[in-house]
């Protein structure tokens, strides 16, 4: 045990030098680590938000939402594709309650017709050949679309994807910012913003789906069935956002999907905010095209399914721009800009856990961790040197030795530190000196029941470590445990933990034993104060 | 000069005759636990309940009768207020108006579905926060949380399976490496270290949240830990000892990693009270549980983990059962037969 191999000493040279290096990139300031050459400047402990200061949200898609969705696009498709279809399917009584589509051709010889052009509209979904819909007739005439489980699936992760780009784009629409948009499960979204203290803004421009939509206003519809929330055919009843109900046409003039730009600007006349668009080329055409047919009549502006305004068509827009106004303040212009640029959420989002920490907090967080660190390591090289004098100075180099391990480790993964993370760093120290206490008190023991100094060494440390093996397996469960559960600061302490765990038996046990054979080798002592 | 040590050399002390007097005080500890948790219950975080935390540094003391009166006005439900360390910094805590505090009754009956309140308690956050900057100028919202019902349920019910799933693999461990009766002795341990826990909390009324799952599993591992190097001892000891009776042999056992046991609690005794003292104190629950654990870990690794083996009739015999031919080879020529 006490002739090291060449290659080992190498080894625990090289491994604990490579750690030191790694570790040495975290602790320069910012500035100076920018300097390093390229690999070693990446090589650092990222801070959690809790330390760094920033802000975490958690947004949950309304799935149920997205199934609505689905079954109205499909009504608006099976009501085109009917009415193409040749000869021509009229159809009736259409349903879309239950979460099905359901409907009957009128005439009923051309049910199998219907069925066809209905099958038509489905499509293969993942690599089993299931299709996104299931048609069936019931009761020989009604044809009724149900979307299969997987159908159901695939559109909502196509929503959580595009929803994903989305709130990426809203957040940061330069995409140079340092922020984090993750999907979580099927149905969520983690956003992380280091530095952000305030996330009432994010909140606000993540909480509008931004579906933007200019209509008719229908006006032949009455305004008492209007207020009664009854709308004529080919019409909806939507709400204005100054209160009271306005029939617009179903059909959409335009809608935010073709827009270029929207900035937030004043307007000319009044000086009060408002937000110009630009239409893209097919956009712009289309909306040339119908307010030159309508002039004279008003359209409505709607945002998420609200009227925000309802001018009148004075002249043809030809120019492929337009201004919407409506009572904007110069912050909440800029954010419908921001979110209209950024296009509409497929879903509606909501904030199901927040949590925003400021930069002070963290630092002070830092600063008295590091202090209880600093503090906690001095007075266990103390204990330890009084307890066991060579073997204590031993044990201290490796306490050293394991923190700047842990470092360089978490550095090279590129870990996280968070708050509980410090204390599962300060933890590992704790570990780490329980090792070198097992050897050394086994050695001890060795040596009262009269062995010689090198086979009492020998022996302790050979004893020792089924115990210090066994022991650390169970920290071992329960890191695993904790980072398979755990969300964010618990992660990261599980991620200390175990790090720790495997460099402490690494210094503890094969760092000191190098340290304390080469003693014995050179000095062959015939006694150890022990 | 000679080397600290705090247990002399070749300490005997018969720790094992006084299992009974110690058994009695842990029934006690652990009824009085679970009195204290139906009867006081705990003081349940934001993670678990779902609701908002604020932390807030003002710019001087806060008059707290009038910051309690301003946010009571506001009408977000039951609002608790605490003043920390330092006077300046107030720890606010608002739970889910009308909702259950305990997520037992909550998570496990009705009533999660409606996730209606997460908007609310997302809306609420927002308003405080606003309020409370626009009445105290120059305040420094430190840190705000905020946790609908539906996640904090959902954290609830992985923090309990993280739990056990940790004591059953453990436990499982301890069974693969050592014997079957040592794995029900390490499982009997830190059911009685949780309760335990536990029982702080609801004694201390500090706010049991998510950190603190972390803490109970770190004092499981460390409960285990000396649990382990004892065990590890009284195998050593009952293949070394074959005419020994087991009582003797715990107590050799114990002894003989005394000065370990000692030296190894009082340096994670001295960690944690530094970095609970010196320490964030965002954390503070955290350090304190810990800190309780490494005494109750001690504790039972001495008169939980050993005396169960006793009660289980662990034998010099239980090990050579499994590989007895093995065994038994390695005998030959010695004068007893491995089987009786």
């Amino acid at each position: 045990m006490l002739d090291f191999p060449r290659w080992k000493v190498w080894f625990v040279i090289v491994a604990t030098a490579m750690g030191i290096v790694a570790a040495i990139p975290s602790m320069l300031p910012e500035a100076t680590r920018d300097q390093l050459p390229g690999w070693l400047k990446n090589t650092h402990i990222n801070l959690g938000l809790d330390l760094s200061g920033g802000s975490h949200l958690l947004l949950e898609a309304d799935t149920a939402d997205v199934r609505k969705q689905q079954i109205e696009r499909m009504e608006e498709t099976i009501r085109t594709e009917m009415r193409r279809a040749s000869p021509k399917i009229e159809i009736s009584d259409i349903s879309t309650a239950n979460g099905a589509l359901s409907f009957m051709p009128r005439n009923p010889a051309q049910l199998d017709q219907a069925v066809d052009v209905a099958r038509q509209q489905t499509n293969g979904v993942g690599i089993g050949g299931q299709r996104d819909w299931n048609v069936a007739v019931r009761d020989s005439t009604r044809i009724v679309m149900t979307p299969t489980e997987a159908g159901v699936n695939y559109e909502i992760d196509s929503a959580l994807e595009t929803a994903r780009n989305v709130v990426a784009k809203r957040i940061d629409p330069e995409g140079t910012k340092e922020i984090t948009v993750v999907r979580q499960g099927s149905d969520r979204i983690l956003v992380q913003v280091p530095g952000l203290q305030d996330p009432e803004g994010l909140k606000r421009l993540l909480g509008k789906t931004a579906k933007l939509e200019f209509k008719l206003v229908d006006l032949t519809a009455d305004p008492a069935e209007v207020a009664a929330g009854r709308a004529p055919a080919g019409s909806q009843i939507l709400p204005l956002q100054e209160g009271g109900k306005i029939a617009v046409k179903r059909r959409v003039m335009v809608s935010g999907d073709e827009l270029n730009d929207a900035r937030q600007d004043f307007d000319p006349q009044s000086g009060n905010p408002v937000v110009s668009i630009r239409f893209n080329n097919a956009g712009g055409r289309k909306f040339g095209r119908v307010t030159a047919e309508n002039v004279g009549k008003p359209f409505a502006i709607i945002l998420d399914n609200v009227v925000i305004s309802a001018p009148n068509i004075n002249e043809p827009i030809l120019g492929g721009s337009a201004q919407i106004s409506g009572n904007f303040t110069v912050e909440s212009g800029n954010e419908l800009a921001i979110s209209l640029r950024s296009g509409k959420l497929p879903v509606a989002l909501k904030v199901i856990e927040e949590s925003s920490v400021s930069a002070e907090l963290g630092q002070d967080s830092i600063q008295k961790g590091v202090l209880a660190g600093i503090l906690a390591t001095l007075a266990l090289v103390f204990y330890m040197i009084l307890t066991y004098f060579r073997f204590g100075v031993y044990t201290t180099i490796a306490l050293f030795v394991n923190a700047l391990l842990v470092l360089g480790l978490m550095a090279i993964f590129n870990a996280t530190l968070t708050l509980p993370g410090i204390a599962g760093f300060v933890l590992t120290i704790g570990a780490a000196v329980d090792a070198n206490v097992l050897i050394n008190e086994r050695i001890r023991e060795e040596l009262r029941r009269g062995r010689h100094t090198i086979q009492a060494v020998e022996f302790g440390y050979k004893e020792a470590s089924t115990a210090i093996f066994d022991a650390n397996i169970t920290n071992v469960i329960s890191a695993i445990i904790l980072f398979w559960f755990g969300s964010g600061p618990i992660k990261g302490f599980a991620v200390v933990l175990a790090l720790g765990i495997a460099t402490s038996v690494f210094t503890g046990v094969t760092f000191t034993r190098l340290l304390v054979s080469q003693y014995l080798q050179r000095n062959r002592p015939k006694t150890l104060n022990l | 000069m000679r080397p600290l040590k705090f247990v002399p050399d070749n300490t005997n002390i018969a720790f094992l005759s006084y299992r009974w007097w110690a058994l009695g005080l842990s029934v006690l500890l652990l009824a009085g636990s679970i009195v204290l948790v139906a009867v006081n219950g705990l003081n349940w975080g934001i993670d678990f309940v779902g609701g908002q935390s604020i932390r807030v540094t003002f710019q001087k003391p806060v008059n707290m009768g009038e910051l309690r009166t301003r946010l009571e006005g506001m009408e977000v439900g039951d609002v608790v207020i605490q003043q920390m360390t330092d006077p300046k910094v107030v720890s606010i805590r608002i739970p889910l108006d009308g909702e259950a505090t305990n997520p037992i009754g909550k998570c496990m009956g009705q009533g999660v579905g409606k996730d209606g309140a997460s908007d609310d308690s997302n809306s609420i956050a927002s308003k405080v926060r606003g309020e409370l900057v626009s009445a105290y100028p120059g305040v420094d919202i430190g840190a705000v949380n905020s946790v609908s019902g539906k996640v904090g349920c959902e954290l609830f019910s992985t923090g309990s399976l993280a739990l056990a799933l940790a004591m059953l693999g453990i436990s499982l461990f301890i069974w693969f490496r050592f014997e079957w009766q040592f794995g029900v002795g390490a499982l009997v341990t830190l059911f009685h270290d949780v309760v335990l826990t536990f029982g702080f909390f609801a004694l201390t009324r500090l706010t049991f949240d998510l950190n603190v799952i972390a803490a109970i599993l770190t004092i499981i591992g460390y409960s285990l830990n000396d649990t382990i190097v004892i065990y590890d001892r009284i195998r050593e000891n009952l293949r070394k000892y074959r005419k020994m009776e087991i009582e003797p042999i715990l107590n050799l056992s114990v002894n003989e990693t005394l000065s370990r046991t000692v030296t190894t609690s009082m340096s994670l005794v001295i960690t944690l009270a530094i970095l609970l003292f010196v320490g964030p104190d965002t954390i503070f629950g955290f350090t304190a549980s810990m800190l309780l654990g490494i005494v109750i870990g001690t504790f039972s690794s001495f008169y939980i983990s050993a005396p169960v083996l006793i009660w289980l009739n662990v034998t010099s015999d239980s090990f050579l059962q499994p590989d007895a031919t093995k065994a038994g080879a390695e005998r030959i020529g010695e004068s007893f037969p491995d089987k009786k």
